[in-house]
């Protein structure tokens, strides 16, 4: 069976064991440098125009290369062919469903693309002069004004480029906050079921982590964190709804253990999908959050990235945000720099822009209603996938869950020693990208799976009969899932290898 | 507009299977004590509502297309294929995301290799990442790496670098008690003989940009022999275009290079994304920062590629991670490897020449207009000061009613350089337009 006649969720043509009826090696595609052939050319210049004059008249000889760099010299119709080849090689969003949680792989809107791709916002250079840059200005601050009353904050910068961009900012807003108070702290809390994220920003910050256990269903325990809490400890870096996918019901007694000491309430706002017009970070205690808006607004994940972490604080953080900020005076705008308690900049320029650019453009798309329909879609997928699979699948707390579940794998690991990581791995052979696996860290063989809002029910009930299915294959036939997969270009890859010899660039004439 | 494929009859189904009667009772997962939002949002905008408020915004802003501009000042204009566009958009990259199962993401996998082979063909490094957010951060994770490898607290940075990704270094490190002293400029470039009192045996890394923010060549021969003999790193911001006709960094001995490599495919986009570029000596490689693709084999022995090192990351590593990057700009290191692929050997090399070659023609022009003079001696690459005999942001503002985006007004950077102006001229600029631009300059000023 041909790989680009396979349907999605249906597996039946299999052969047991590691045997395909086809090569797959046939499918992959060489080395851009192995397709050239000198002289070759894609992209041909206008002829230069002007006098030329020696390069060594202009530079100092010794500053001048002395061999051009060794490009690949192909064609444009084999550069095309390339591309399109390896493109071909990848499951996505928009060719196949991607439940990876945490990510909230959501369909992305055309017509966003086509809004971002504008001359008027893709082509504007960044120091434009204020005055013919009103339109991208007025976005922004339109923007900026949307996430605050989405979010119930105050003042929101656009700068940080993704979420951990944006959890650096926001702890560096604190550590200035604090200092600004006369009393330096120098702890940061994050329960252990936090993203990885999470302690490596507060680690970059210079802070010492405290990490406090949850308690037995999957939430903060208000008793530990008590126990930890002194006024050393200038955040609490809580995920809500957590990676578990549940909502800390006890939001509201954490955040005065955390203000009664002074400290300040973090949200880590990868998970604000499930929120979105039903509660605000802001009414629920939190003194700072960032939210992702290649996850919860829309933006292409782009194969890893960019994507973009707007940081939003309540009044007393305001006169820390980064620098520049844009201000509304008269009825124009300007980029202007912060204030002297800024924590400065953060990057070069304003921001990712053509992100945002996307992210106003779908909440004006949506509305306060299109947005609050957005969560509660998510949290019924999520909810639906957990009901038809959590038989097979025990969920270690199963209670209803917001936009995503952390299902196991433990039994199937005891029973029949399949583990998470191959039934991510059989689930590509049915034309479904993995769950994130391994995480939160404190479930055993964990898989993550966050459906979105954007996907029907007969996809997610596809998906629950694949995952069913390959639990009646792991016991069976557990070595198919074991060696699996068995349908995509490559079969499993010596990751080991690849970290014990690392091979990172290709070398001329490399031979595959 | 609605992206939700819900239906009532989906939802009474799928509710049924929950076990719940309705949306509300799911919902009871959120406990009552915590208030319910009333967004106060305009309504939803159909398609053609949305197209239209975003066309009118649009239209309000000075472009590339709508001007012709002579603005650079670390983000330039360049002539693009239109595959990098069509690659772009394909949703195989566009939708998918960090490559967790190799297995199904062998095209970005493969692609995120040659991009960081292609770097490191440029640089003349011995490995590179798949991406940073831009040149700012990438500086200070470079930083960050020299302050842990050497196990010393302080920097030595050229006064000529960017000024914003001067402060965001700053940023970065001031919270960690990192020193940061700075060699002072001398006509333009790093005064050697400062450097050369600041660097000492406490100094993790000498700091330098090529060209640099003025456009200026700087010593970074002399620099490297500084920063070695007290055993501190050289790190080496770089344009990378200057690298069809400059001598890369690994040739004088640099041990991380970074940039900013939107030059290489991406649009201006008012800022970002961009794309940050990192690359080092192998000795450091397992202390890189961001996602790395390396080469290996299938179960059958088949060339394939993973996310390898990634006990330096923060979903394994956490607190003790390298970075706390995540999320990186695959999809511009995506299209920064087609443009390359698109220039190959001969094209990059020629787009070098022609940028060094139209910025001189315009220079020479320039300095024909009574009162204009380089501010700076020190030779350059596409980029160049002069100084005006008039206020820059006045003079910027006639020219943009004829039609053109002058340079950068240095005062934004320096206010001692009062007069100063930033000029780039890319291969994008026709000789006819340097020339309508210098008549221009001249019409203003006289």
């Amino acid at each position: 069976m041909k790989r680009d006649t396979m349907v999605m969720g249906k597996e039946s043509a299999l052969p047991v064991g590691g045997k395909t009826p086809h090569s797959p090696g046939r499918l992959l595609e060489p080395l851009l440098n192995q397709l050239g052939s000198p002289g070759r050319r894609a992209f041909v210049l206008p002829a230069l125009d002007v006098p030329v004059k020696p390069p060594e008249t202009l530079v100092p000889a010794g500053m001048l290369r002395k061999t051009p760099a060794p490009l690949p010299e192909v064609s444009e119709r084999d550069l095309v062919k390339h591309f399109l080849r390896l493109a071909h090689l990848n499951f996505s969003g928009e060719t196949n469903f991607y439940p990876l949680g945490s990510c909230t792989m959501k369909y992305n809107p055309k017509v966003n693309e086509e809004i971002a791709g504008l001359a008027g916002f893709a082509k504007v250079h960044p120091y434009t002069p204020d005055e013919a840059a009103q339109g991208i200005l007025e976005l922004l601050w339109t923007l900026e004004q949307q996430l605050r009353e989405i979010l119930g904050m105050d003042a929101v910068s656009l700068q940080p480029a993704a979420g951990a961009h944006g959890e650096l900012t926001a702890l560096l807003m604190a550590k200035a906050y604090h200092d600004a108070k006369g009393r330096s702290r120098r702890k940061v809390v994050v329960p252990d079921s936090a993203h990885g994220t999470n302690p490596a920003s507060a680690a970059l910050c210079g802070f010492e982590v405290v990490e406090i256990a949850s308690d037995k269903r999957g939430r903060i325990s208000p008793e530990v964190l008590r126990s930890v809490m002194d006024e050393d400890v200038a955040v609490f870096m809580v995920t809500n709804p957590n990676t578990l996918g549940l909502f800390e019901e006890r939001i509201g007694e954490v955040a005065s253990i955390v203000h009664s000491k002074g400290g300040l309430m973090y949200l880590d706002g990868a998970n604000m999908n499930a929120l979105l017009g039903l509660v605000r970070p802001g009414d629920m205690g939190f003194d700072m959050v960032h939210v992702n808006v290649h996850k919860t607004f829309s933006i292409p994940h782009g194969s890893g990235g960019p994507g973009g972490g707007p940081v939003g604080v309540k009044e007393p953080l305001r006169r820390f945000l980064p620098s520049p900020i844009v201000v509304k005076e008269n009825g124009r705008f300007r980029l202007s720099s912060a204030g002297p308690d800024s924590i400065g900049r953060v990057r070069t320029f304003f921001g990712n822009t053509g992100a945002l650019v996307r992210a106003f453009a779908y909440i004006a798309s949506l509305g306060s209603d299109g947005l609050k329909r957005v969560a509660e879609g998510a949290i019924l997928n999520a909810n639906y996938v957990k009901a038809l699979i959590r038989d097979v699948y025990p969920v270690p707390v199963d209670e209803t869950c917001m936009h995503e579940f952390v299902a196991s794998a433990k039994e199937l690991k005891a029973s029949c020693g399949v583990k998470a990581l191959d039934i991510a791995k059989r689930l590509l052979d049915y034309g479904f990208y993995a769950p994130t696996i391994y995480f939160p860290l404190i479930v055993e063989e964990a898989l993550m799976i966050e459906p979105s809002e954007t996907e029907s029910r007969q996809v997610l009930e596809a998906f629950a009969a694949a995952l069913v299915a390959i639990a009646e294959e792991a016991t069976s036939y557990p070595q198919k899932v074991k060696g699996a997969p068995h349908r995509m270009p490559v079969t499993r890859l010596d990751e080991v290898q690849a970290a014990r010899e690392p091979n990172l660039k290709w070398s001329p004439g490399e031979s595959s | 507009m609605e992206f939700v494929p819900i239906t009532k009859q989906d939802q009474e189904v799928m509710l049924a299977k929950i076990g719940v009667c309705s949306m509300e009772e799911l919902l009871k997962c959120i406990p009552s004590s915590v208030t319910r939002a009333r967004l106060r949002l305009p309504p939803g905008l159909s398609e053609p509502e949305l197209l239209r408020v975003a066309e009118r915004l649009a239209s309000r802003n000075a472009t590339s297309k709508s001007h012709v501009s002579f603005l650079g000042a670390g983000a330039y204009e360049h002539f693009v294929s239109s595959v990098v566009r069509y690659v772009f958009s394909r949703g195989e990259f566009l939708t998918a995301y960090t490559p967790y199962q190799p297995e199904a993401s062998q095209g970005t996998l493969q692609a995120m290799y040659e991009f960081q082979s292609l770097i490191c063909d440029l640089t003349q490094m011995d490995a590179a990442n798949a991406s940073l957010y831009e040149g700012g951060s990438a500086m200070a994770e470079a930083c960050i790496l020299a302050l842990r490898e050497t196990e010393r607290r302080k920097l030595v940075v050229s006064g000529t670098l960017h000024p914003e990704v001067r402060q965001t270094l700053s940023t970065y490190l001031k919270q960690v008690g990192t020193q940061i002293q700075e060699i002072p400029r001398a006509d333009g470039i790093s005064d050697i003989k400062e450097a050369g009192r600041l660097i000492d045996s406490q100094t993790a890394a000498v700091v330098v940009q090529m060209p640099n923010a003025f456009g200026c060549l700087e010593p970074v021969r002399e620099l490297e022999k500084a920063a070695h003999a007290r055993g501190a790193l050289l790190i080496v911001s770089v344009n990378p275009v200057s690298l069809g006709i400059l001598e890369p960094p690994g040739a004088y001995g640099a041990d991380i290079v970074v940039g900013e490599g939107q030059p290489l495919g991406t649009d201006l986009l008012y800022g970002g994304p961009y794309l940050g570029l990192f690359a080092c000596r192998k000795e450091l490689i397992r202390k890189m920062p961001g996602r790395v693709i390396g080469m290996t084999r299938d179960a059958h022995g088949r060339r394939g590629f993973v996310l390898t090192l990634q006990t330096r990351e923060q979903h394994i590593r956490r607190a003790r991670a390298t970075s706390n990057i995540c999320t990186n700009e695959a999809m511009m290191a995506l299209a920064a490897a087609v443009h390359l692929g698109s220039l190959g050997k001969e094209g990059f090399r020629e787009v070098a020449f022609q940028n060094l070659q139209k910025a001189h023609y315009c220079l020479d022009r320039l300095s024909t207009v009574r009162g204009v003079q380089p501010l700076f001696k020190a030779p350059f690459f596409n980029e160049f000061a002069v100084s005006l005999p008039a206020d820059p942001e006045e003079v910027n503002g006639r020219l943009l009613e004829k039609g053109f985006l002058g340079g950068l007004p240095l005062r934004r950077w320096d206010p001692s350089l009062r007069s100063g102006w930033l000029l780039a001229v890319t291969e994008a600029r026709s000789r006819e337009q340097i020339d309508r631009f210098v008549q221009a300059v001249q019409e203003i000023l006289s």
